[in-house]
């Protein structure tokens, strides 16, 4: 077999540790728009479906206007559509929000390989574009965005009345509502965050490859729902968790080859989510309503 | 309620998933005469415009119309390839179609049962992956590829350039035929560079391995980090990413399939190549003429160049003639059987 070669100086750890943080840029901005989503009370499934929008909307709205102005907007614009269509069904319908979830996923999967075919005569990858040229990582503005969306997020959460009103929503709907609380609207806002925060990490994967790659974002949805669902539903916890995630992949990416089998660590964040969830980790914290449609004025189906 | 709209839902995305899944669908006839043989192409994931193995063998059918003014209809399954099955039966059954042939290593189960159900037609199968025990029906034909020997090519390529003598590889899903590519390629390194290091990576474990481009970047960069100047890549669309990558670090890379220059001029360094196209030509003119060499995986290697390496203006500042010369010399003595070279694929 071939030698590797470990040399961990510190030259080679800043480079792991500048990688860790790359790789958890998208997570970190789809897990904490997950937890608005969710503590307004609805199961995020579509987060994959979300950050695969947003990249092709960063991919053509960059190509289009030749700015990355552009590219932002074309990412904003595709997530707030797909995350206004999955509130509508879930909030406004009433939908099992799984299966929505899921169904908007392969919807966004089908109609954005539909739009490289249209757009760019290609099943697989978009041309080329300019992405966005930052100096240093934490200079990108993207990455500047995770760290605000997980300091303003938390703020907003837990000390402002939307914050409030948004929480009670996803724990006690009908309570909310007798309160005064506009429970469909609230339930709307968290969705429509978490559809304009997942877009951003989905522009953000399109940045650094200079394309949209068709499936582009190969499951990092479902691993930011994990790194929220390990983050207790809390900002700081599912940045603390996506950027556990990163290490994690890191740490498979500058093994492989090596005596630790690549596969077990490609396994950790799948088993811990399950842990997580099966509660070996401590009770987890979902808000108690999440995943139930709230009706109006009345007390049962 | 809610459930109708659910289940409504649930139809229409599953409907918008399938790009006309199923359909049939039949490029204009060139002539009015009735064609001497029509062949049903079905596409693998990706379909029309993937400009690589899809597309390559929809240009064989082309060259193959205008040349024998045959006749040719397609249909694309949907982007998870899940009704493969479907669309090659719909094939089978048309009574117009003689041949019937499945672009990709996944129809290789699939076409089997299907070529034993129509025993009166005719199939043939790019990439053909034979299971262990398995015989082939005597009216399907394989189509392989020799990986292993284009990869050695590639390999020694590498070796004879690098100028770190650390080269890398980066494969898609790990599995036996992509580590066919892996292992060729290390020979072909250290064939002609015996003091060489190749590290190699994978992407993953799963079909996604292939669509995950930020990976393959992440695991590039890595690579040209721990000392690599080349880079063989046999990731599918996650070769992207490490393209991207030799691009940024000013490194170079091997890419397979396809000739990918054109996306970093000057940082590609060669390709392995199959000529699908050729390859499907050559497969329609043997049913033409009556040698169609059924129960068999027919090779298309090195031989008449089906599998190969790019050399030419683009890359010739990259690959000195006496580096070509000395592939070149490679290519002739694994030819002659001097250097033997197994090309049979694991499937663990």
């Amino acid at each position: 077999m071939d030698e590797l070669q470990y040399g961990l100086t510190g030259a080679t750890l800043g480079v792991v540790f500048l990688q860790i943080l790359r790789i958890s840029v998208p997570y970190v901005l789809t897990s904490v728009g997950a937890v608005f989503s969710e503590r307004g009370g609805v199961v995020n499934l579509a987060l994959e479906g979300l950050m695969l929008a947003g990249a092709f909307g960063a991919a053509a709205g960059q190509h289009v206007s030749g700015s990355v102005l552009g590219g932002m907007a074309g990412a904003l614009l595709l997530g707030l559509l797909v995350a206004l269509l999955f509130a509508f069904i879930t909030v406004t319908l009433k939908a099992d929000q799984i299966v929505a979830g899921i169904a908007v996923n392969i919807l966004v999967m089908g109609a954005t390989r539909f739009g490289l075919v249209l757009l760019y005569g290609s099943s697989i990858n978009s041309p080329r574009i300019p992405g966005l040229r930052a100096a240093s990582l934490f200079l990108d503005p993207l990455f500047l965005a995770a760290l605000v969306s997980v300091a303003a997020g938390y703020w907003i959460l837990y000390h402002t009345p939307y914050g409030l009103r948004l929480r009670a929503t996803g724990e006690d709907a009908a309570t909310a509502d007798s309160a005064g609380i506009n429970v469909q609207g609230m339930r709307y806002s968290g969705v429509l965050v978490s559809g304009l925060l997942g877009a951003l990490g989905g522009a953000f994967l399109v940045f650094q490859q200079h394309t949209f790659t068709d499936n582009m974002t190969a499951g990092r949805g479902y691993i930011a729902l994990a790194a929220m669902i390990i983050g207790r539903w809390n900002p700081l916890g599912a940045a603390l968790a996506s950027l556990f995630f990163a290490a994690a992949e890191s740490l498979e990416i500058w093994t492989q080859g090596g005596w630790i089998p690549s596969q077990l660590l490609q396994i950790i964040p799948y088993v811990v989510t399950l842990l997580v969830l099966a509660g070996f980790m401590g009770h987890s914290a979902a808000p108690r309503e999440a995943g139930v449609p709230f009706y109006k004025n009345r007390r049962s189906e | 309620m809610k459930y109708l709209f659910t289940i409504l839902f649930s139809i229409l995305t599953i409907l918008s998933g399938c790009s006309r899944s199923g359909d049939g669908e039949r490029p204009s006839s060139s002539s009015d005469t009735p064609a001497p043989l029509t062949v049903g192409l079905v596409f693998d994931a990706g379909g029309r415009g993937d400009r690589s193995f899809n597309d390559s063998a929809y240009n064989g059918l082309e060259m193959a119309r205008s040349r024998r003014g045959i006749d040719f209809m397609f249909a694309e399954p949907d982007g998870q390839g899940s009704d493969r099955e479907a669309a090659l039966r719909l094939m089978a059954v048309n009574p117009d179609v003689q041949l019937v042939i499945g672009v990709g290593l996944l129809f290789s189960e699939d076409i089997a049962d299907m070529a034993k159900e129509f025993p009166d037609k005719k199939f043939a199968c790019v990439d053909y992956l034979r299971s262990p025990g398995v015989t082939i029906p005597s009216n399907l034909a394989g189509m392989v590829f020799e990986e292993k020997k284009g990869s050695f090519l590639a390999g020694a390529i590498a070796g004879l350039v690098t100028k770190t003598n650390t080269v890398g590889f980066i494969g898609g899903m790990e599995s036996g035929v992509i580590r066919k590519f892996q292992s060729g390629y290390a020979e072909g390194v250290h064939f002609v560079n015996p003091e060489a290091t190749v590290i190699s990576g994978y992407i993953g474990m799963s079909g996604s391995a292939f669509a995950n481009p930020a990976k393959g970047r992440e695991l590039a960069l890595g690579q040209y980090g721990r000392g690599a100047d080349i880079v063989y890549q046999a990731a599918g669309a996650s070769g992207l990413g490490v393209i991207e990558a030799a691009r940024e670090s000013g490194k170079l890379v091997i890419c397979t399939d396809r000739d990918q220059e054109y996306l970093a001029p000057g940082f590609v360094l060669s390709t392995m190549t199959k000529a699908v196209d050729r390859a499907v030509l050559a497969m329609v003119e043997s049913v033409l003429d009556g040698s169609f060499a059924g129960g068999t995986a027919v090779s298309y290697g090195l031989a008449d160049r089906y599998t190969d390496y790019v050399y030419n203006e683009k890359n010739s500042a990259l690959i000195s003639s006496a580096v070509h010369k000395r592939v070149e010399q490679l290519r002739a003595d694994i030819l002659s059987g001097k250097i033997v070279l197994d090309e049979t694929t694991s499937l663990d």
